[in-house]
Order: structure tokens, then C-alpha cells, then sequence
């Protein structure tokens, strides 16, 4: 009999307003039935300080509730400015870090961190290279199978943890494509990027929903949703699942995911309940079952 | 009066893959060829492409008579529980003695420095190692001699950072298909279609590309979703994922970047006053006129700056994609 898997709440992707983010911290840590919640700016540096001045009392909330704090780091890291920042998280004592660049692991000298789902993370041999370096967890890249997932827990003594909802982030780029959208450049991009806090809705010619942008990292525009997999997962030594933050209502996704994971609400019923909880929301499926990432493919098959 | 630095004499690192091709790279001045073994160990595994261990073998014996150098690219990353055919291909480059292997995995870069000490290690542009940070962790680890650069640094940016990470040597793209994307870190291929530059060795690949004709002209689609439409007097171009035209905020555009190749032929003197060791010129798919051509024209352009004389004017617009060109990256105002 497998232990039930525990639940993270991932790092807020999006520009949102620093107050609205330090309340939606606040509801997580008072309502929000997840193990572990990561902080911290992943995806532009332009970003980080406004809401830099909220992280103290955020941890602070979150820990007194009981929750696992995590900081996440930036996934490009090339200024200056930013090799700085992320040398500096590197050296926080007490709190557990999560790399998203291979430079930020390298800092870690030994002390336990999680590798995050924005490194490239393929097999067992650099599973072995990062358990070496500390990694005590890892969330493992979106691209991959069930049976990859599942090959690479099987390999390794690190808890093992798989995307399981919200938009998927797919690539990350120097160039700013929401500010490109408005015809501005990256150094001037006015923070457009906050318009749009579930990312910018990009569409094909034929107006078919195609990917996301959220500034300089493009996302899927559907939304992943593991409900009907997690069960199997976790019955292959998936030990954690990751939610990532979107708008809607994340305490009840995250109740929705406890309650899938402990038998207490069936699949079909659960994914009726998330799109009423997600409306207008497309859901995908396709990468854990070995197939285009865009896809959706019930348990049925 | 201040003294001024040597300039090294970059690389030229052209691209072959075919056995014809790397005859002609070696034939028009390259001092190195990049090449890649016929399976998805590498990141241009294209149907008709690349080379078998005979064709390695034999390819290296010509280079190296002409004291030309062969790099074998093995910078895909190896699959979950079956990681044989990439030690293999590491064990082969080695075995026919390649003059460095460039890969992009940690646990295989790993492998390679502890069962094959004697093969020199390259840094894939796969790896994206975008600081000094993460390019020291490479070579300090895994004595890996050599970084080609993700396409997101500027000039500048790589002129600061060279002096940080010596002797460790940077490569960096100076002509042809061009990711807007950090390379390796994308994966918006395998979304759409299912198979991704990391898992596979293939971008936008062909099997999943559809040209549909209607009344106002072509569509093209990939993995079912169009990319691009073109009228009848317009040339109907590859749907490479993030060249595509999209619609964001009711606003049709090329939202990530336009068809258009790098070309940074004008900007040589500033590279080589940057302190790059190695220029790359991408396209192994391309064929043997392409890389002569291009060849020729970066090796006048390189021996021009050398010798302090001005560059050559040379027009690559015939060969480069769409006619369009664009320095990238290597100029803030891109980002």
C-alpha cells in the first residue's frame, strides 16, 4: 500500500498585483489543504521587486499555518543583477530552494534543494547527478510519460514529483512576446505583461486556441488537468503532485486533487467539478499519456 | 596608451550532414565540421541525414588530412531507462577519434568524463548555460572545454562574459535557422506534435507538416493547428512552430519572430573583439552549395577582420529564409 501523495502549490507564474498576491498567499496559507507552497519569481527579473517586500510576512503566514515553504528561483538567469539575486537564494539558510537554472544548483554546495521542473531532467543518470549536488526533490519536466515518470521514481531515492494542473510552461525567451504583442520592446514593456493575469490567450489564424505568453515565457493555452491520472501515477511511486497557481478558485482545486487522491471522489465526477470550477477552460492530458501535450485523452483511452 | 588584447582567430564550425557536405565545409576553409551519428542522439535527426560509424570514420580521416577538425554532436537527452544508444554514440566518437563530442545532458556528460577522459567535451547550445555560473559548474565538474552560447546573450553581454569563464571557450551562431526560444529549453514542438528537439533531435517536423490549398491561397498547418496562411503570389514557407503567424489581443502577427535566418556576417568585428573562440554556422540539413557558400563568405569575412582589413560585401540574401535577415540576439533592441 502506497502512502497518499502529497500536494504542492507552485510558483505564481504571472504578473499579478503585489497586494493581490500577498492575499492570495494569505488564503492558501489559511484555506489551502497543500503540503508544500513555492514563492518566488521564475519567469523575468523586471518582476521581482514589487513583491519582494511581501515575501517576509508571506513565509511567515505560510509556515505558521503549517505549510512547507519553498523559493523558487528565475529560470533565465544572464544579468548581472540576476546572477547576484540567484547567488543570494542560494545561500538562504532555513528555507528549502528550488533551482530552475543548473547555476543555481551549483551554488547549493551539498545543502538540500529541490531540482526544479524548468531544468532538463530526462533520466536516471542526471537524476543521480543532481541527488549528488542535494537535490532531496524533483519536479520533473512537463514532456514526460507515465512510464518515463514512472521509470525515473523507480531509479532514484528523491521524492518525485509530476505537473498536474494549470497552464503548462512551455519555453522561456530573452525576447518579451507580450510586450512584442503591443508593439513595445522588453526594456520599455510598461509591465503589460500584469493585463493578463492567466497569461495572453494566443490563437491560429482559423481563431482555434493554440498557446499562452506570459511576457517572456510561452505556455499552453489549454489547461493540464491529471485528475483522471493521478491515482495511477501515484500507484507508480509518484509521491507529489504540483498545481500551478491560476485565477480561479485554487483551494478548491486543491481540495478537489486531496479529495481524487484519497478515493473520496470519483474521476468523472471530479472533472465535472473542475470545469465548473475552471469555465471556459480547455483541459489537457497529452504528454503523461505518451502524447502531443495539447491533447486530451480520458482513462477510457 | 592602452593595451589591447590579442585577437584570437575564431573557429569557423560548419555544419555537415552528409558525408558530401563535410567534404565541401573542409574543401571551402572550415576548421572544424560539426556532425551528427543517424539516430536521434543528436538534435538535426532528420530522415536521408547524418552519418554511420564508416562515414564517421572516414570523414574524420579526410578532415583531419586536411588538418581539419570533426565535432560529433550527441545533444539530445538520453530517454528514461534507455540511455545505450548514447553511450554508445559517445563511445564511438571517442573510439574513431573525434576531435570533441558536444553534448547537452548532465548525466551523460558525466558518463562521458568518467569512462572517456580522453574525449574532449563541448557544451551544447541544448543546455542553455546562459552565465558564468552555470558555465563553470560544466567545466570545473566535467572539464568541459568549450560552451556554445543559447542565442539570448548580446554582444556586450558576451564580451563580459568570456574574461569570467577563461579558459573555458565559447562558440556562438553566426548564421542560419534561428530558435527565438532559450534552445533546450522549449517545448512547444512536442506540444503540438508530440516529438521535441530534447526527446527526439526534431523541431516542427516534417511528417506533421500539411500545405492545404483553398480559394485564397495556401494554409499551412502543423500537427493539425495552422501556422501561417499565404496568398497566391506569396511563397508558402516552412511552418516552423515559432515563426507562425498567431492572433493575441484580436491582433493577427508574427507574435514570436518573422521567417528570417541569422546573419550576423556585419557584426564579425565586434564577435571577435568579444574574445569568441569558435563561430557556428547552422544547418545540417541544408545542402552541399548552401554550406559552401556560406562557408566561404564567413571564412573572407573572418581573415578580413584579422588582417585589419574592412569586410568583404558579400549578399547571402539568396540562401537565407525568405530573403529575411536578422542579427537576433546579439542586439538588445531584438529582446
Amino acid at each position: 500500500m502506497t502512502s497518499i501523495p502529497k500536494l504542492t502549490l507552485g510558483p505564481v507564474l504571472f504578473n499579478w498585483k503585489p497586494e493581490a498576491l500577498r492575499d492570495f498567499y494569505f488564503r492558501v496559507a489559511d484555506e489551502a489543504d497543500v503540503d508544500s507552497v513555492h514563492v518566488g519569481e521564475v519567469v523575468c527579473s523586471k518582476r521581482t521587486p514589487f513583491f519582494e517586500p511581501f515575501i517576509p510576512e508571506v513565509v511567515e503566514r505560510l509556515a505558521g499555518a503549517g505549510k512547507e515553504v519553498v523559493l523558487s528561483s528565475l529560470a533565465l538567469i544572464m544579468s548581472d543583477r540576476e546572477i547576484a539575486q540567484a547567488r543570494e537564494l542560494a545561500q538562504t539558510d532555513g528555507i528549502l530552494v528550488e533551482a530552475n537554472d543548473i547555476s543555481v544548483a551549483a551554488q547549493m554546495n551539498g545543502r538540500p534543494f529541490v531540482a526544479g521542473p524548468l531544468l532538463n531532467i530526462y533520466n536516471e543518470g542526471t537524476l543521480a547527478s543532481l541527488a549528488a549536488m542535494g537535490a532531496v526533490r524533483v519536479c520533473l519536466p512537463a514532456e514526460l510519460s507515465a512510464d518515463a515518470v514512472a521509470c525515473l521514481a523507480a531509479s532514484t531515492a528523491m521524492e518525485v514529483e509530476v505537473q498536474a494542473f494549470g497552464r503548462l510552461p512551455l519555453a522561456i525567451s530573452a525576447r518579451c512576446y507580450a510586450a512584442r504583442a503591443r508593439n513595445l520592446s522588453k526594456d520599455g514593456c510598461q509591465y503589460v505583461c500584469a493585463d493578463d493575469p492567466d497569461g495572453m490567450a494566443v490563437e491560429t489564424l482559423d481563431e482555434v486556441p493554440f498557446l499562452a505568453v506570459n511576457g517572456t515565457q510561452t505556455m499552453s493555452y489549454h489547461t493540464m488537468d491529471l485528475l483522471g491520472d493521478v491515482r495511477g501515477l501515484a500507484a507508480r511511486q509518484i509521491q507529489r503532485f504540483r498545481l500551478w497557481p491560476q485565477t480561479c478558485d485554487m483551494v478548491a482545486v486543491a481540495a478537489l486533487f486531496r479529495s481524487v487522491l484519497a478515493g473520496k471522489t470519483g474521476e468523472e465526477e471530479a472533472e465535472d467539478l473542475l470545469s465548473d470550477l475552471c469555465p471556459g477552460a480547455e483541459f489537457a492530458n497529452g504528454y503523461i499519456h505518451g502524447r502531443s501535450g495539447h491533447l486530451f485523452i480520458d482513462a477510457q483511452g | 596608451m592602452a593595451s589591447v588584447a590579442p585577437l584570437i582567430r575564431p573557429e569557423l564550425v560548419c555544419p555537415a550532414g552528409t558525408p558530401a557536405a563535410l567534404k565541401s565545409a573542409v574543401d571551402a576553409g572550415a576548421d572544424c565540421v560539426y556532425v551528427g551519428f543517424r539516430d536521434e542522439t543528436n538534435a538535426r535527426n532528420f530522415p536521408g541525414l547524418n552519418f554511420n560509424r564508416k562515414e564517421l570514420g572516414e570523414g574524420i580521416a579526410y578532415a583531419h588530412e586536411r588538418g581539419a577538425k570533426v565535432l560529433v554532436a550527441i545533444n539530445t537527452f538520453p530517454r528514461a531507462g534507455k540511455p545505450e544508444i548514447w553511450h554508445q554514440a559517445v563511445a564511438d566518437a571517442a573510439r574513431l577519434k573525434a576531435d570533441a563530442a558536444i553534448l547537452a545532458d548532465i548525466g551523460l556528460i558525466e558518463h562521458a568524463h568518467r569512462t572517456h577522459p580522453e574525449l574532449r567535451l563541448h557544451l551544447s547550445v541544448q543546455a542553455a548555460a546562459s552565465n558564468p555560473d552555470s558555465i563553470r559548474f560544466y567545466a570545473e565538474r566535467f572539464d568541459v572545454k568549450r560552451v556554445v552560447l543559447p542565442r539570448v546573450l548580446t554582444v556586450q553581454e558576451i564580451a563580459a562574459l568570456n574574461p569570467r569563464i577563461a579558459p573555458v571557450e565559447t562558440e556562438v551562431f553566426v548564421f542560419g535557422g534561428l530558435c527565438v526560444m532559450a534552445e533546450g529549453r522549449c517545448a512547444l514542438s512536442s506540444y503540438v506534435t508530440g516529438q521535441s528537439p530534447n526527446m527526439n533531435g526534431v523541431c516542427s517536423p516534417a511528417g506533421e507538416v500539411r500545405y492545404t490549398e483553398t480559394p485564397q491561397g495556401i494554409t499551412s498547418e502543423l500537427g493539425g493547428f495552422t501556422i501561417n496562411k499565404f496568398a497566391h503570389d506569396e511563397a508558402a514557407g516552412y511552418p516552423t512552430l515559432c515563426k507562425g503567424r498567431f492572433i493575441a489581443h484580436d491582433k493577427a502577427s508574427y507574435l514570436f519572430e518573422e521567417p528570417t535566418s541569422l546573419n550576423t556576417l556585419s557584426m564579425l568585428p565586434d564577435l571577435i573583439k568579444a574574445g569568441v573562440t569558435a563561430f557556428k554556422i547552422e544547418g545540417r540539413q541544408r545542402g552541399r552549395a548552401y554550406v559552401a557558400a556560406v562557408v566561404q563568405a564567413f571564412r573572407a569575412g573572418v581573415d578580413a577582420v584579422m588582417a585589419g582589413k574592412p569586410l568583404p560585401d558579400i549578399d547571402l540574401d539568396r540562401i537565407t529564409e525568405g530573403g529575411k535577415q536578422t542579427t537576433g540576439a546579439y542586439e538588445k533592441a531584438w529582446r
